[in-house]
């Protein structure tokens, strides 16, 4: 067991990064996220065989990720939402190229330049693809300071696992806030041999290619299939989520991250006042916990799904219910964080 | 045990400080802590906040909109936080910078001139701690002791020589609560 720390969320990640064995970051610094490049920049200059560069530019990182990635070492990157955008080039090749890498996005008001307060209104861009073609993130959306920690560590196992890229879905309030963290020891998995793919020179054996790229569409589907098998598989083992008083409860409430703690606060202060809200946390946003919501919506009619967005996840949400219940919709933008008490009075207007 | 505080004030004033060794404290005396800065574009002299939470239940909604407690470390603070303050709250007043009363009367208020004890000491950027002394006692929320042990743990160094000033201002701060 590991002492306890006060720790920043960015400042956590960056921990986490480094004791799941990550030794290589390339990054941008932007609001709120930039506490996280620092230290990576503090701790890994001072390691051996490790590499840190704040590049020229997030197009420049991401492609040094793609790089690192490809020697099949532990790599990272972060940004906030316009920085995002500005890799998503690179990562839809590291996809392509089947190779494992973390990218963590500390969400911002956005569209455009936007502003530098917390929001959700990346999901579209984080769930669906995000780049060019036909992929899925692994997408986790941790909603506490420890969540970081735990979450950063899985990040790297499943992206391992999968050898596709994970990213860190969380806002600038949780990059921002301070909470207590340890440092669990992990129980050691399983993960596959990168021996067969990744490149470290090739005196002595035949060249490799990590690319993502074939001019011969009979290969690059049959390649789409095989990624493709991958997320089914990852809809089969992976999906995680945190179900809250879903017993009798009137109305259901889906949320995710920041907005699911302040949901947890609407909750009790509904049951003071004698109404039963339950709540349906989605830990993985890609895969995305259909099962729970679908065997949710048989016994409850009705959802609220509420974001920091003007609605995206909500159409998942509706997918996942299939019409057997009514989902509704609450969501503040531009970096506007609801309230408990604005969350209970639209829960109200459905009950 | 829920505590809810917001910590306001001028940037420079170590509102954030104030907000992080309160947290830390909590945490060392076992109990689940939230520290939230307001972030923005923020500099010296312009307004700026932060809140704390310690509870011994799980932390929910990291977001307050109306607090138990609310120190107000000047002026624009007072204005802008007094009428958020839960019933039956506490306002904490930097009293050398606000000159005007509380005008709620449902809440418990502490009065400190902090900058004048601060001054007296010798150094005024003391002055959030002696704000802090004084919430810390009227507000039991952790003990003196914890706050001077976190003091202990955070300053190291070239910073080592500035502890007993610290834990000075904390104590006058306390000492003007009336048990």
């Amino acid at each position: 067991m590991g002492e306890k720390m006060l720790m920043k969320g960015n400042e956590a990640i960056g921990e986490a990064a480094i004791r799941a064995g990550c030794r290589y970051y390339f990054g941008y610094p932007i609001t709120p996220q930039s506490e996280l490049t620092a230290y990576m920049a503090k701790k890994l200059l001072k390691m051996k065989d490790a590499a840190f560069v704040q590049a020229e530019s997030e197009i420049a990182a991401i492609n040094m990720v793609y790089g690192a990635a490809s020697t099949g070492v532990r790599v990272m990157t972060s940004s906030s939402s316009p920085g995002i955008s500005l890799k998503q080039e690179g990562i839809s090749y590291i996809t392509c190229s089947e190779i494992p890498c973390v990218v963590v996005n500390m969400q911002r008001g956005g569209p455009g330049l936007g502003d530098i307060q917390p929001a959700q209104s990346d999901y579209f861009q984080a769930v669906k693809g995000g780049g060019h073609g036909d992929y899925h993130l692994i997408v986790l959306a941790p909603s506490s300071v420890q969540e970081l920690v735990d979450l950063t560590m899985d990040a790297f196992d499943l992206a391992d696992k999968y050898t596709n890229p994970a990213m860190i879905l969380g806002d600038g309030l949780l990059g921002q806030m301070m909470e207590a963290v340890e440092f669990k020891e992990r129980p050691k998995v399983e993960l596959p041999d990168k021996s067969g793919w990744n490149l470290t020179g090739c005196k002595g054996r035949e060249h490799r290619y990590v690319v993502s790229f074939d001019l011969d569409p009979n290969i690059l589907e049959k390649w789409n299939l095989n990624i493709n098998e991958k997320y089914k598989k990852l809809k089969e083992k992976e999906v995680r989520y945190e179900a809250v008083n879903l017993e009798n409860a009137d109305l259901v409430i889906v949320a995710y991250g920041t907005v699911a703690r302040i949901a947890k606060t609407t909750i009790q202060m509904a049951k003071k006042e004698g109404i039963n809200i339950g709540l349906i946390r989605p830990i993985t946003l890609f895969p995305f916990p259909e099962k729970i919501i679908a065997s949710t919506a048989v016994k409850t009619k009705k959802f609220l799904t509420v974001e920091m967005s003007l609605g995206q996840m909500v159409e998942d949400v509706k997918l996942a219910v299939n019409g057997k219940a009514e989902v509704n919709f609450y969501g503040r933008a531009g970096g506007i964080i609801p309230s408990p008490e604005e969350i209970l009075k639209e829960a109200k207007k459905y009950l | 045990m829920l505590e809810e505080v917001i910590i306001a004030g001028f940037g420079g004033q170590g509102l954030m400080l104030m907000g992080r060794l309160l947290a830390y404290a909590g945490m060392l005396e076992g109990e689940k802590v939230a520290w939230m800065p307001s972030y923005g574009p923020e500099m010296r002299g312009g307004t700026a906040n932060c809140t704390v939470i310690i509870s011994s239940e799980e932390i929910a909604s990291p977001v307050v909109h109306y607090p138990k407690s609310v120190i107000a470390m000047n002026g624009p603070s007072l204005d802008k936080f007094e009428e958020t303050v839960q019933k039956d709250g506490l306002i904490v007043v930097n009293s050398s910078l606000v000159e005007r009363e509380v005008n709620r009367n449902d809440v418990a208020v502490v009065r400190v001139p902090a900058n004048d004890i601060a001054n007296k000491l010798g150094n005024l950027k003391v002055a959030n701690m002696v704000v802090l002394g004084a919430y810390v006692k009227k507000s039991g929320v952790v003990k003196l002791e914890t706050i001077f042990k976190v003091l202990e743990k955070t300053l190291t160094g070239p910073k080592q020589k500035l502890i007993d000033i610290n834990k000075e201002a904390l104590k006058q701060g306390a000492e003007l609560v009336i048990e």
